[in-house]
């Protein structure tokens, strides 16, 4: 798409005058996305949109106003609504600030891939049928999608912020399904469509749902498991809203006091925006460089993520980790990292005497955020295991667990790690598997037919 | 949006080998208003436009979407739409079929007393203000948030065969969220519920929430759940209060009967279900009190309109009656599959989007235990939950668990005291077969539900449950140690 965000957010900002400072976001989505089910490309579509956000701000008084419509006349009712509404609004004297300009201005394309940017319908064809071929070899219902997206995110402001990150996501998921319990699944995640293995993919899953045929009950308890990284991932994304984030800890509602144990020595978790083994984003959505935050270093709660307004409030500086302020979501740890251990990936299990071996978690919630305490379903290849081999194949299990309290009797993790982008809410993690002594399984999946 | 780019798009699909198109487009304006801690947090007005274009060529779906408003710009979408949707048959699989609904022509308007836009900032702010002010009465919150919304949307959907349709969406609602936090618990309160109440009509329905009527009660609940006692653990009877009754038929009946997450075909994201085809008109579903529908014509529901985003008539439809299960949500791909016209349930959560079969407005409808003193009067030994705080269910919709922001045992039909942190799990048909007991329709609301979210760009859609507080026997409650 030929815009060019400097122009479009100087322009916006052209449009404010009668003492206002002001601060405009501009974001460009180009994705596409290839997705099939019933082993057949069934929703294939391609959408393109771009949106400036203005915000005004003086003496306190706040007014926000968005707009697609990038031409002058779009951009001039933009700059209307925006003033209007701060004029009638109460001043806030904790709004958040307007981000003063970096001594080096940021304009990143780290996580960038031509590749990516190019591909196209076909491209992205024929990796769902490499995905379908390999379910349909093992007699697997296949489904799934393919996307490729190129974002464009810029920032500028009145106090002479212009900052941006232009970043690429290629994303490959698979179920696949006998129709009679099994489900096997395998996702793979780049900034560059060529680092995605079609084939590999449908492999896993294919390998995993052919596996988990025949699958048998197991009665709830307390029992170890091994988490393989989709289900590690999806703890760390719930991590991410009840405690790694400033405004969670200020409220105190967060699970994570920090300077005190909260999980076991060996683990280590922190967010990087900027690392390219991750998704980058060297930005936030108040144009600020995202740093490097450690937020639980071997088991020690070491920090928590900020926006200026949560920055503002506990007396230090944005980490760059805003969303479009104002916001009632406060930060967001969008680029998270769990240091692997030592043990390699194949031991986990083989080091687990009796226990779960857990592909996938499913429809996580928040019990208790004090508490950690999480509920959701095992999903996609549960596995009853034994004298460190699988055995069985068992049926998807609820649990009810306090995360740091299971993060605390972590036994081994993996020497490797994989990336994993997150289905909702789009934040990315690099984590290694966990072999965990106990976890509390609270419910058990009955055929419809067990009333 | 003008006529030249729906004539356009849809010119330029049919020439380039389409056999089927249709065009959407859509303006839509969303105003957002949010006071926390006695200041103005957030205020903000949101216009987004464009238009969608669907093809199919050969049997295979394709769509392109664009902001840009420009004749050309739909020319060119509408021939990327089709070039997606040839490659589209690289993946193999069977063509698809829709339905015969005949294209229609008409225009429909959110009926409304107040235009939530034509009513002051001022005015607005104030009402939030006043909310906070009888919130900042109660001593020991951590915190208190007032928010309101409301968004208008002009949408035209035309197609190949000859339909055109104009309608025009008007949605309000507003809300509020009290904390209180010490060294052990967080306890949240919101009212009317979680998210507030949203609508379908005009700035009338705020007015009527009276949420400075019950702000200090509600900061009050939130403060003593700190010390109440913990919500005891077992198998006990339950009643549900309405909101939390609307999550309950949301999760367990409102998305297994979409007939695309039947047939797989949200397999990888959203899940399956277990209501299978071969349940329909068989399953029994629930008891013979339970009675479920899916009227996109209720007045006020956030699933109310005029015509689905593919052209077919907002309608009525029978999904649970006594107990049987009978219906399901479809599109027009999806319903001959089972041998039926759709019903009309295929909604894009925008103009980016392609319409996916999302509820309407599933209600439970009112039965006849009277009022929720009358059924709490008729209860011996329970517990009455309300106010949903978490929600999880698997994904063929069978095993959930929900908790709510607060809990009174019953003993003796009365209240018996406050409990925190409840929460109930149990099996879909399972658990409406226990249901033994539906209050009146002087207890049923049609609560909104604007944050749905299902398919693959993920999509958020607005959808509507009426409900009334219900009775269950034999329900797990108090999951998961506590100690």
């Amino acid at each position: 798409m030929g815009l060019n965000a400097e122009i479009i957010l100087q322009a916006a900002l052209d449009r404010v005058a009668g003492g206002w400072q002001a601060e405009a976001v501009f974001t460009n989505h180009d994705l596409s996305l290839t997705r099939f089910a019933g082993s057949r490309i069934h929703q294939n579509v391609s959408q393109t949109d771009a949106t400036v956000r203005l915000r005004v701000e003086r003496d306190g008084q706040t007014g926000v106003a968005s707009t697609n419509r990038l031409d002058s006349d779009g951009l001039d009712d933009l700059a209307r609504r925006a003033a209007a509404i701060g004029q009638k609004a109460a001043p806030n004297p904790d709004a958040a600030p307007l981000a003063g300009p970096p001594a080096e201005a940021v304009h990143s394309r780290i996580g960038w891939e031509a590749s990516t940017a190019a591909a196209d319908p076909v491209q992205r064809a024929e990796g769902a049928r490499a995905v379908i071929a390999a379910g349909s070899q093992h007699g697997l219902e296949v489904s799934g999608a393919f996307s490729t997206e190129s974002m464009h995110l810029a920032v500028a402001n009145s106090r002479g912020l212009m900052s941006s990150h232009q970043g690429t996501t290629a994303k490959l998921l698979t179920v696949m399904m006998d129709g009679k319990g099994s489900s096997g699944y395998a996702q793979a995640t780049s900034p560059d469509i060529d680092e995605i293995d079609a084939a590999a993919v449908g492999a896993e899953a294919a390998e995993r749902g052919a596996r988990s045929a025949g699958a048998t009950d197991l009665e709830p308890g307390e029992y170890p498991v091994v988490l393989s990284e989709y289900a590690m991932h999806v703890v760390l994304e719930y991590l991410a809203e009840i405690a790694f984030s400033g405004l969670a800890l200020l409220e105190g509602r967060s699970c994570m006091p920090l300077g005190e144990r909260v999980m076991g020595d060996t683990v280590t978790i922190w967010d990087d925006g900027r690392d390219p083994s991750g998704l980058p984003a060297a930005i936030d959505f108040e144009g600020v460089a995202k740093q490097r935050v450690m937020l639980v270093e071997e088991g020690i709660g070491r920090g928590v993520v900020h926006d200026s307004v949560t920055a503002k409030r506990a007396g230090t500086t944005s980490t760059g980790h805003g969303l479009p302020a104002p916001n009632i979501w406060g930060p967001v740890a969008w680029n998270l990292f769990m240091a692997p251990g030592t043990t390699p990936r194949s031991e986990l299990v083989a080091g687990m005497e009796r226990g779960v071996l857990v592909t996938r978690f499913w429809y996580l919630s928040v019990v208790h955020s004090k508490r950690g305490l999480l509920t959701g379903m095992t999903k996609d290849g549960t596995f009853w295991v034994e004298n460190g081999q699988i055995v069985r194949p068992i049926r998807n299990l609820r649990w009810t667990q306090s995360i740091p309290e299971a993060f605390s009797r972590i036994s081994a993790l993996s020497n490797t790690s994989q990336l994993i982008l997150a289905d909702y809410s789009g934040i990315a993690a690099r984590v290694p598997a966990a072999r965990i002594d106990s976890w509390n399984f609270t419910g058990a999946t009955v055929a419809e037919t067990d009333r | 949006m003008s006529g030249e780019v729906i004539e356009r798009a849809l010119d330029a699909a049919m020439g380039g080998g389409a056999s089927y198109a249709d065009v959407r487009t859509s303006e839509k304006r969303i105003e957002s208003l949010s006071v926390k801690d006695g200041t103005l947090q957030g205020a903000e007005s949101d216009l987004t436009a464009g238009f969608g274009v669907r093809v199919l060529v050969d049997g295979r779906w394709g769509f392109a979407a664009s902001a840009n408003s420009d004749p050309s710009d739909a020319e060119q979408a509408a021939l990327r739409a089709v070039a997606i949707a040839r490659a589209s048959a690289i993946g193999g699989g069977s063509p698809v079929i829709l339905d015969d609904t005949p294209p229609e022509r008409g225009t429909y308007q959110t009926p409304f007393v107040e235009d939530p836009f034509a009513v002051s900032l001022d005015d607005k702010l104030r009402l939030l203000f006043d909310v906070d002010a009888e919130m900042g009465r109660v001593a020991g919150l951590t915190t208190r948030h007032a928010t309101y919304g409301a968004v208008s949307e002009h949408k035209v959907f035309a197609s190949s065969a000859g339909a055109h349709l104009e309608q025009d969406l008007v949605e309000c609602g507003a809300g509020f969220t009290v904390t209180a936090v010490n060294d052990d618990e967080a306890q949240e309160r919101t009212y009317p519920a979680l998210g507030g109440q949203m609508v379908t009509g005009g700035f009338e329905a705020v007015r009527a929430l009276d949420l400075v009527v019950h702000a200090q009660e509600i900061s009050e609940q939130a403060v003593a759940l700190l010390e109440a006692p913990q919500c005891p653990s077992g198998e006990m009877t339950v009643i549900i209060d309405s909101s939390q009754m609307a999550l309950q038929v949301h999760e367990s009946c409102g998305h297994p009967i979409e007939l695309d997450r039947v047939l797989g075909m949200e397999a990888s994201f959203a899940g399956t279900s277990f209501l299978t085809t071969d349940n329909l008109g068989v399953l029994q579903y629930g008891s013979s009190v339970v009675n479920i529908d899916a009227d996109a014509t209720a007045p006020g529901g956030l699933g109310t309109f005029g015509w689905d985003d593919e052209g077919v008539p907002a309608q009525n439809v029978p999904i649970v009656s006594a107990g049987r299960f009978v219906g399901y949500l479809t599109s027009r791909e999806t319903a001959p599959i089972v041998g039926r016209q759709s019903m009309g349930s295929s909604r894009a959560g925008s103009w980016r989007q392609i319409p996916l079969i999302r509820m309407t407005n599933v209600n439970l409808r009112p039965g006849s235990a009277g009022s929720l003193e009358d059924l709490i009067a008729d209860t011996d030994d329970g517990i009455l939950l309300a106010t949903n705080r978490s929600w999880s269910i698997d994904d063929r919709r069978l095993n959930f668990q929900f908790g709510t922001q607060i809990g009174w045992l019953i003993k003796d039909g009365r209240r018996a005291g406050m409990v925190r942190n409840p929460t109930y799990t149990g099996i879909t048909p399972r658990f409406w077969g226990s249901c033994d007991a539906i209050c009146g329709p002087s207890e049923w609301t049609l609560w909104g539900v604007p944050n749905c979210g299902k398919g693959e760009p993920m999509q958020t859609a607005h959808v509507g449950h009426g409900a009334a507080p219900a009775r269950f026997r034999n329900v797990q409650v108090g999951v998961g140690r506590w100690g």
